[in-house]
């Protein structure tokens, strides 16, 4: 139905009207010197979304544009008055090529030059594209997503942050860091444009002065950043919070958690052997990151113990390492289990030092529950522990017991907690059956000396 | 050339071109070993290097490729790894 309006327009507008065509250049016939638009720099360049779409424009300055077929409109925007008589009023047209699925992320990377901004690297041709990551020091040790010009605009459309917008200084090396460069190291690590505002917020959190990432990427010691995530963003992008949360097999656990430490390799410097000089490490510095079971509402989540409310997308970091389990399959009221736990937390870093390094109790459901059943909330079970994890310094000195290693002297009359205050935080994660909760055990640097568990809305 | 182009995570502080590992400062007491690739009078030539090494104090360890054809077996590679600080590569013709 085209082809009469245009050759109509061309009839009364000679020398003023230019046809794009985007698939078939042959189309239509009857329409000589159309511009072939195949390969849609055209149609990209003016935002075509449907087709037909009529431009009008003076001085290559556009004035007006219809797009499908609005007889009244074309009528309108051409001044003839009979332009397609014979044709029905109105047709909604199709939609522009450059709308179809994965086009757009082409089209940009191809047309739109000024978008990004970070270094390009043609590949040689027998060069394979995840050898040649490795070998440029780009992964992890596991192979990682090359990270072509599309997949990382494709990731920028997770955000609406302007690929430049400098997020902050990453260390080590403190160097300034860009949304892009954030978008390469999540496609790097897998990530879908989903997760995407996740991944910005952790950077964002671990560049709080609180988190200390300097001092946790440098340190002898297993830390590394541990990432919880609460709100509405777990079901949106699929994060795990039920059975194995910790564990493999979900890609946005182990995509988001991974993105981090990339970006602290890439773009801070730090690399193991190189600034991070930690003695053995730890599994979770390749990824670790989880969501919280917030399916009890009577049951505070983590973020909202950092003041955030439930509709709060929140991504919390801590500077941990490792798991020890909390095996207690026996503890029916909340005393037992709770004296249970409490034994389990004084063995963090040493059963002898005591005040060093935060930790985070991860509760099973089925223990949660143990508590719930007896009308505990959160607060009763930080109460509960608090008043268990008390000792006395007379058993934690240096030489006690015949250990060298232990708390100075002076704390030898003295009655301490394992943890100094706000040093013990709570999460609940984990599959419905199975009574087995987990400590995170934190950097012995942890606190105001060190590094704080900090919370980014996402 | 091929058609894929990545673009750069690192904060590119480093050129792009793959870097030399880091040259020896000194040959006294470093391993050098001289991998002959089997081709005729390759011998010869790195019998005289051989000699100007040890003027120099290094210790040198001789290798050689079972056929020029091909590349170096994979043992062969990580045996000189191991074995060696640095590795001089006889080249005949």
């Amino acid at each position: 139905m085209i082809e009469p309006v245009l050759t109509e327009l061309l009839a009364h507008y000679p020398e003023n009207v230019s046809v794009y065509v985007q698939d078939d250049p042959s189309f239509p016939k009857s329409v000589e010197n159309k511009i072939d638009d195949t390969s849609l720099e055209f149609s990209y360049k003016n935002n075509i979304e449907i087709v037909p779409t009529l431009i009008c424009s003076t001085q290559s300055k556009e004035t007006d544009r219809t797009f499908g077929w609005d007889k009244a409109e074309w009528q309108k925007l051409t001044k003839l008055s009979s332009l397609g008589k014979d044709l029905d009023d109105f047709k909604p047209g199709c939609g522009s090529k450059t709308q179809e699925p994965g086009m757009e992320e082409r089209l940009a990377a191809r047309f739109d030059k000024e978008l990004l901004l970070s270094r390009s690297i043609q590949l040689a041709d027998l060069e394979d594209e995840i050898e040649s990551c490795y070998e440029r020091g780009w992964s992890d040790g596991l192979p990682v997503v090359p990270p072509t010009t599309v997949r990382v605009i494709r990731m920028l459309r997770g955000t609406n942050r302007s690929p430049s917008e400098i997020i902050g200084n990453i260390p080590p090396d403190n160097v300034p860091c860009s949304i892009e460069k954030v978008a390469i190291n999540a496609v790097l690590a897998g990530c879908k444009p989903d997760y995407f505002p996740v991944v910005l917020a952790s950077v964002e959190a671990a560049l709080k002065d609180r988190f200390c990432m300097h001092g946790l990427l440098c340190t002898t010691y297993f830390s590394g950043p541990v990432m919880i995530v609460n709100g509405p963003v777990i079901q949106q992008i699929g994060l795990n919070n039920g059975i194995n949360a910790l564990g493999q097999g979900t890609r946005a656990n182990a995509t988001i958690g991974r993105a981090l430490q990339l970006l602290i390799r890439n773009v801070g410097g730090g690399k193991p052997g190189g600034i991070d000089r930690a003695v053995m490490g730890n599994p979770g510095k390749y990824t670790f990151c989880f969501a919280e079971d917030e399916s009890d509402e009577n049951w505070s989540t983590l973020a909202q113990d950092q003041g955030f409310e439930r509709r709060d997308s929140v991504i919390s970091l801590f500077a941990g390492e490792g798991l020890q389990p909390i095996v207690d399959q026996k503890s029916r009221e909340p005393g037992s289990l709770v004296r249970s736990m409490a034994a389990s937390l004084k063995s963090v870093v040493n059963t002898k030092l005591y005040g060093g390094a935060d930790a985070i109790l991860v509760v099973c459901p089925e223990h949660r529950r143990v508590f719930r059943n007896a009308g505990w909330k959160k607060e009763d079970l930080k109460i509960a522990l608090y008043d268990n994890l008390m000792a006395s310094g007379a058993d934690l000195i240096v030489g006690a017991k015949g250990i060298a290693e232990g708390m100075p002297k002076k704390f030898e009359n003295k009655i301490i907690n394992k943890f100094r205050d706000d040093g013990l935080h709570i999460t609940s994660t984990g599959s419905k059956a199975g009574m087995f909760s987990a400590i995170i055990s934190g950097w012995v640097a942890s606190g105001e000396k060190g590094s704080q568990l900090v919370s980014q809305r996402i | 050339m091929s058609n894929t182009i990545m673009l750069d995570p690192t904060a590119e502080l480093a050129p792009a071109e793959r870097q030399t590992l880091p040259r020896l400062e000194t040959l006294k007491d470093a391993t050098i070993g001289l991998l002959d690739i089997s081709k005729p009078r390759g011998k010869e030539f790195l019998d005289e290097i051989e000699k100007h090494l040890l003027t120099l104090g290094a210790k040198v360890k001789r290798y050689r490729k079972p056929t020029f054809a091909r590349v170096a077996p994979k043992e062969l590679n990580q045996q000189i790894s191991v074995e060696c600080d640095a590795v001089i590569e006889g080249l005949a013709d």
